[in-house]
């Protein structure tokens, strides 16, 4: 399958001097769904600017397949990184906004994406009215209302409560099922990585390089079933001793 | 619902009280020791003092309120426009701001002399002295305001490409609303407190006088309950001015901010 970016030698080292990424050779085929899997501090988070543009790569290159970064990004942060003075709709409009999009021409596109991710009903509501698994909806809305080729996400539910977080889990699959984007997830979460993608990163602690790949061979579509199968078992063991084996 | 209203009513009772009780304790120390009024009023002859100079008194303290008003406006817009200008550029807030702290901490009192010399016009050289009272909260809060944009939406922001004058205009002065309108809230007072003081220094003289020209002249003639109405009525609009700030900002901000919210359950 075709690679929708590749990173080359990329690493990152903070003004004080801090060694935040090590060397990262990755390449993402389109339409996968790659965690990256890793302790707290050990830079997935920044790799994840890095792609997006927000932070300069200290070294390596990222090379990009045809259309290019371009509008093709959607990115969901921890928290959900709302506008509290704007309603659920505005806050899913706005990346169309500022592309300078009117409310008319798109009325539909926004609709759309709020029925998709469950919060149909909720278009006038605001952020402090909702609860914090529905926040993390909007947040996942407004970064698909652009249609994007890659959608970053960042520790997305790991402030939410376990259940909210496996239902949020399986609508993620949908929507990614749906859309026919490529996605690519950091997690500190071995259950949550092995659930979710078919490809995992294993970063080691600072300064992060991806010490092992997984490839998780469970099929497609998966539900609340898989989480209680013996497969789903074994693969989570397995990825848990290669990501001990990478702290180490 | 009813222990609700109850609660409500006993809240609103607790300083009308307290009021009411110092007002008798004030009026039983001034009859039982026979303190003549041109040292200290009783509340009543206050009272009736103010009822009978009401309309003299209320044409000076809207020649006072004038130039409030006229001071908290143009401390709004200019404020707010200085503090835009802050925020979009770190040079020129460095250059300037230590200019603003200066003019914020020289005592009113001893430049509007200066200002009242200077200016010929009597109502723009007081409004002037108002405003240089009033401008100061406004620039701070708001240019703090609109440097506290959360990180994270900032960076979402400048990921779908947009300009700094989006950034500003979604993005830095939504955030900046709270906090803004708080410099509100306080410059209302210091508008007033800045007018009042102008006066002062302006002394009495010319055609319109304000509140503070009838309080010095009150204090000249011995006439001391007219003093106190006249004060009276300035606490009065003191308050009034705030709770209308409040009110405003309660409505701007009513449908997302943490402080404008109805207390928890």
């Amino acid at each position: 399958m075709q690679a929708l970016l590749s990173l080359e030698g990329v690493g990152k080292t903070f003004r004080n001097g801090t060694v935040a990424l090590q060397h990262i050779d990755l390449a993402v085929a389109q339409g996968a769904f790659v965690s990256l899997l890793g302790p707290s501090g050990c830079g997935k988070s920044t790799l994840l600017r890095i792609i997006a543009g927000l932070t300069p790569p200290s070294s390596g290159r990222i090379t990009w397949d045809g259309e290019g970064v371009d509008g093709a990004i959607g990115f969901v942060f921890q928290e959900p990184t709302l506008m509290p003075w704007a309603s659920v709709w505005e806050n899913v409009y706005l990346p169309l906004r500022l592309a300078g999009k009117s409310r008319s021409t798109v009325r539909a596109r926004v609709d759309d994406v709020i029925n998709a991710v469950g919060l149909s009903g909720f278009a006038r509501v605001y952020p402090r009215e909702l609860s914090g698994g529905m926040r993390m909806r909007v947040s996942i809305a407004r970064a698909l209302v652009t249609q994007p080729h890659l959608l970053l996400l960042d520790e997305p539910f790991a402030a939410l409560d376990e259940i909210t977080r496996f239902k949020l889990n399986e609508d993620l699959l949908r929507l990614w099922h749906e859309r026919r984007c490529t996605i690519l997830f950091v997690t500190h979460s071995v259950f949550e990585s092995v659930f979710l993608s078919d490809r995992i990163c294993i970063f080691t602690p600072r300064p992060g390089r991806i010490a092992e790949e997984a490839s998780i061979d469970l099929l497609y579509p998966r539900d609340e079933a898989l989480r209680t199968t013996q497969s789903y078992a074994e693969q989570c063991r397995d990825v848990s001793l290669r990501l001990a084996r990478a702290s180490r | 619902m009813r222990a609700q209203t109850r609660d409500a009513i006993g809240r609103a009772a607790a300083p009308v009280i307290v009021g009411v009780l110092m007002l008798a304790g004030w009026q039983w120390v001034v009859s039982a020791n026979d303190i003549p009024p041109y040292i200290l009023p009783g509340p009543l002859v206050v009272a009736k003092t103010l009822w009978v100079d009401g309309p003299s008194l209320l044409g000076s303290l809207w020649v006072t309120l004038r130039i409030t008003i006229a001071a908290l406006g143009s401390a709004v817009l200019l404020g707010g426009a200085l503090a835009i200008l802050f925020a979009q550029s770190r040079l020129l807030e460095r250059c300037l701001f230590p200019y603003a702290v200066i003019l914020q901490v020289t005592p009113i009192v001893s430049i509007a002399p200066l200002i009242i010399i200077w200016v010929n016009d009597t109502f723009l050289s007081l409004l002037v002295c108002a405003w240089l009272v009033a401008f100061f909260p406004i620039v701070a809060n708001t240019t703090l305001g609109l440097n506290s944009a959360d990180r994270n939406l900032a960076a979402l922001f400048r990921l779908y490409g947009a300009s700094s004058w989006q950034m500003l205009r979604l993005l830095r002065i939504p955030s900046a609303l709270p906090y803004f309108l708080t410099g509100v809230r306080i410059s209302g007072g210091l508008a007033l407190i800045g007018a009042v003081v102008a006066e002062f220094v302006a002394g009495t003289g010319g055609a319109e006088t304000g509140l503070a020209s009838r309080i010095l002249e009150a204090g000249y003639r011995l006439e001391i309950p007219r003093l106190f109405a006249a004060l009276l009525l300035l606490s009065l609009t003191g308050i009034l001015i705030f709770a209308v700030l409040s009110w405003i900002a309660q409505l701007l901000l009513a449908h997302w901010h943490e402080s404008a919210l109805p207390p928890e359950e």
